[in-house]
């Protein structure tokens, strides 16, 4: 189980350039729990991630994860229970090393790393395996460079390494995003397979309407560092992309009233 | 004769230095200035010891923890006190021109009279020789003792240019090598990036104070100017080295930082009997390694726009 408990950061505090991206979270995700963030351009999405993740500390509030308050802990440790995808293709795989040493990498996620062998052989036949069954013929190019693969496909394999040794958390950041629409769609047909069937524990961003209708049991939307709606069970299986397509407009026409004036307004017509 | 083998031994040695600066510069992705004074660390701490009568093994050890020790620093200024990669470079070699000073207790220690490592060498050299002081090689005569020297670095590079191909293929050693291709990713998969930039700077180092505890035993002294430069004479090793093998595979390009440096010493060699002028050397270094760092990204340029232009045309 994740719990966030008020969570507030900011960047450049106390200077003209001062952004608040995360303006006093809170969300629990219990164990299996496939929950999907969406939210406008800057509204602190990849900071939540980040903030669960490690990459900066917050500044306020606290993060449980799995039994432990993992707040203060550096990212590389925290990354023995988290999986991670990022947006970039390029953010998540070494380039100039092989495909199976990328993997050698992750199998020891969490656990120490010594003088053995990175790749042995019966590492090499698992890695067979489960790489054949993505169907992407990369089962065949194990001694390749990662970095000669395309987009789609680096997703894929990351997404196979996060998750090689199950994860407490699976943080996926608009992982399909910097991909051409087909790859995306393979992409993610295999993520929400993989979540299913491992039945993990993810926390996922994304920016398409119809993948945050359709995927998932539980639907975040964020905005201006808030969580603004909290949508799961029966009615997050009747969203349709048009509803969040209305909440958004909601959220608009809020902010063209200063709270103030919206008090002013309520009171002499409601 | 004798020049030749001296040559090649220098190269040799040299290749030691290459194979560090492999490890910092592309391992670690860091360009690590630090090198020219842990070069020279490695000499002093070697001359020192032996001139006090410490045995060479032991000595040469020493200053292969001595250079480890210094490129830790680097490390720790750098990943922990977060001051740029350049500048914690320069501040652990300028550091390290005092801390030499101290070693040696003067600018320059001469080793003519000590027990080196290349005495060892000679030992067991004129043994297998059958107690001849000189050998016929292709028909020329050579002291058997340069010949032993020669034999000695060809053996010690050898068998450490093994043992950090090994090394690289352990579970810790790809961490390391991942460490300077993604710190990022290596970060989400749990590894302290911080430990292994320090760990790969400290077995950078440690392998170039090696290569000056080996080249002061060689030359007969060590001298507290000797470190000026080396980085740059790694560097262009290891680009020549890439060129001649044309992979990033760990095990190519560690030979190639050998043979780079052996070709390297080769076109000195060559660029000194046609009237170099020996001032001028690491002038012609420099932008040597100036050019080789800029011509591959120039020539894709010009490569690209000239297919962007055959494709508008
Ligand atoms: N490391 C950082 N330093 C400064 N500002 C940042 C940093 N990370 C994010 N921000 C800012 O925080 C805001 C929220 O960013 P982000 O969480 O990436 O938004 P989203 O992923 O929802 O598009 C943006 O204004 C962004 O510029
Ligand atoms: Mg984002």
């Amino acid at each position: 189980m994740l719990e966030i408990t008020r969570v507030a950061k900011a960047f450049h505090a106390g200077t003209p350039n001062e952004v608040r991206p995360l303006q006093g979270v809170s969300l629990t995700i219990p164990d299996r729990s496939f929950t999907i963030v969406i939210g406008t351009n800057g509204c602190g999405k990849t900071s939540l991630l980040n903030a669960v993740a490690g990459t900066f500390f917050v500044d306020d509030g606290s993060i449980h994860l799995d039994g432990h308050d993992i707040t203060r802990w550096p990212e590389h440790r925290r990354a023995a229970l988290i999986g991670r995808v990022f947006q970039n293709p390029f953010s998540g795989t070494a380039p100039t090393m092989t495909i199976a040493e990328n993997f050698s990498l992750a199998v020891r996620r969490g656990l120490g790393r010594g003088l053995g062998p990175s790749l042995h052989r019966s590492l090499l036949v698992e890695l067979t395996d489960r790489v054949r069954s993505l169907n992407m013929g990369l089962e065949n190019r194990l001694q390749h460079a990662i970095g000669s693969l395309s987009g789609g496909q680096r997703q894929a394999l990351t997404l196979l390494m996060a998750t090689w040794r199950r994860p407490a958390l699976l943080l996926l950041d608009e992982h399909t995003a910097a991909l051409d629409p087909k790859s995306a769609d393979l992409v993610i047909q295999l993520t929400d397979a993989l979540i299913r069937r491992e039945g993990l524990t993810t926390l996922m961003v994304t920016h398409a309407m119809p993948q945050a209708v359709h995927l998932g049991d539980r639907l975040v939307m964020m905005h201006r560092g808030r969580i603004v709606h909290d949508v799961s069970g029966a009615e997050k299986q009747r969203l349709r992309p048009g509803d969040l397509l209305d909440r958004f407009e909601d959220l608009r026409r809020q902010e063209l009233l200063d709270p103030s004036a919206a008090a002013l307004l309520q009171a002499a017509y409601v | 004769m004798t020049l030749v083998i001296g040559a090649w031994t220098m190269g040799i040695i040299l290749a030691l230095l290459a194979i560090g600066v492999y490890v910092s510069f592309r391992i670690c992705d860091f360009s690590d200035i630090t090198t020219d004074g842990s070069f020279t660390l490695g000499a002093a701490v070697v001359a020192t010891l032996l001139v006090t009568g410490v045995s060479p093994l032991a000595a040469t050890g020493a200053s292969f923890l001595a250079g480890a020790f210094a490129g830790c620093l680097t490390g720790i200024l750098h990943m922990r006190c977060k001051i740029h990669g350049l500048l914690a470079g320069i501040l652990v070699m300028t550091a390290l021109y005092s801390v030499n000073l101290h070693v040696m207790g003067k600018s320059n220690v001469p080793l003519l009279s000590t027990d080196t490592l290349g005495t060892y060498a000679e030992k067991i050299g004129v043994q297998l020789a059958g107690g001849q002081p000189s050998l016929h090689v292709w028909g020329w005569e050579v002291a058997t003792k340069e010949v032993a020297a020669l034999g000695a670095v060809i053996g010690l590079v050898l068998v450490i240019a093994a043992v950090l191909y090994w090394f690289l293929h352990t579970n810790l050693g790809t961490a390391l090598r991942a460490t300077g291709d993604n710190p990022q990713m290596i970060r989400a998969l749990g590894v302290n990036v911080g430990t292994m930039m320090t760990m790969g700077l400290a077995l950078a180092n440690g392998l170039v104070a090696l290569s000056g505890a080996l080249l002061a035993q060689y030359q007969g002294f060590a001298d507290v100017q000797m470190g000026i430069g080396m980085i740059v004479l790694g560097l262009a090793s290891v680009i020549i080295g890439e060129a001649l093998v044309g992979t990033k595979q760990v095990g190519l390009a560690i030979a190639g930082a050998v043979m780079g440096a052996l070709l390297f010493r080769l076109m000195v060699g060559l660029a000194l009997r046609w009237g170099l002028n020996p001032n001028d050397l690491k002038f012609m270094t420099a932008f040597f390694v100036f050019l080789a760092l800029i011509l591959p990204g120039w020539v894709t340029k010009v490569w690209k726009t000239r297919s962007a232009e055959s494709l508008h045309a």
